[in-house]
């Protein structure tokens, strides 16, 4: 089976992470979802739309998890970012790593989230009542 | 020759792609095509960063550019 899932989706279902990260070899599954807040700097956020220039997207979500499987010998990696717009609450990233023990996907999951977040081009507008705003884009 | 534009940099070109196949000079270098858009379009000058990816990988500024080459033009990214 496949060490790695590495996804762009348009709705992501974090429901299947499990199974995909399960392995006769790991001790401990760590599995991290990022969702929409409802507030940024105390202004409602309607909803946020991310884009993404996907060739590219993928080709770096690899290299991040093949970076990680490197250092932390871990048995199975998912990396799954959702496009499109997405409400309050709605999932939009799912990173997941299992391992022999618990140390080593914890920190692995970490690394990977961090890291998507400096090197992935995928980009999120935040969508208030009066206004979108490009997030990060200015200093 | 092709720029392709995302997130805010789509918005300040005012579209998704430009076609520079056509045009008398075309840049020679990553450094190149950040001088033709900030010359062009100042607001690039106010992002965070600009990145230039080559055939989908991040380049450096003295990157030489070849006729077939897709470019993509990176602000500041904001996944997860």
């Amino acid at each position: 089976m496949k060490k790695t899932i590495i996804e762009i989706v348009k709705t992501l279902n974090v429901d299947v992470v499990y199974k995909e990260l399960s392995d006769p070899k790991s001790g401990g599954i760590c599995v991290f979802v990022g969702t929409v807040r409802d507030f940024t700097n105390n202004e409602e956020v309607i909803s946020l739309e991310f884009e993404t220039y996907k060739v590219m997207a993928i080709k770096e979500m690899q290299k991040i998890a093949n970076q990680a499987i490197d250092k932390w010998n871990l048995n199975k990696v998912v990396i799954r970012h959702a496009i499109g717009g997405k409400g309050v609450e709605e999932p939009v990233v799912v990173i997941g790593a299992s391992s022999g023990h618990r140390d080593a996907c914890f920190t692995a999951c970490r690394y990977m989230i961090d890291t998507l977040k400096e090197t992935v081009p995928i980009w999120k507008k935040e969508v208030f009542k009066n206004k979108t705003v490009w997030v990060s884009a200015h200093p | 020759m092709e720029l392709l534009f995302f997130g805010i940099a789509k918005d300040i070109v005012g579209k998704s792609s430009i076609d520079l196949s056509k045009n008398s000079s075309l840049p020679k270098s990553v450094e190149d095509v950040k001088l033709f858009l900030t010359k062009k379009y100042p607001d690039f000058s106010k992002l965070s960063s600009l990145a230039i990816a080559v055939n989908s990988e991040y380049a450096a500024d003295d990157v030489v550019l070849n006729d077939g080459d897709e470019i993509a033009i990176i602000p500041p990214v904001s996944g997860g």
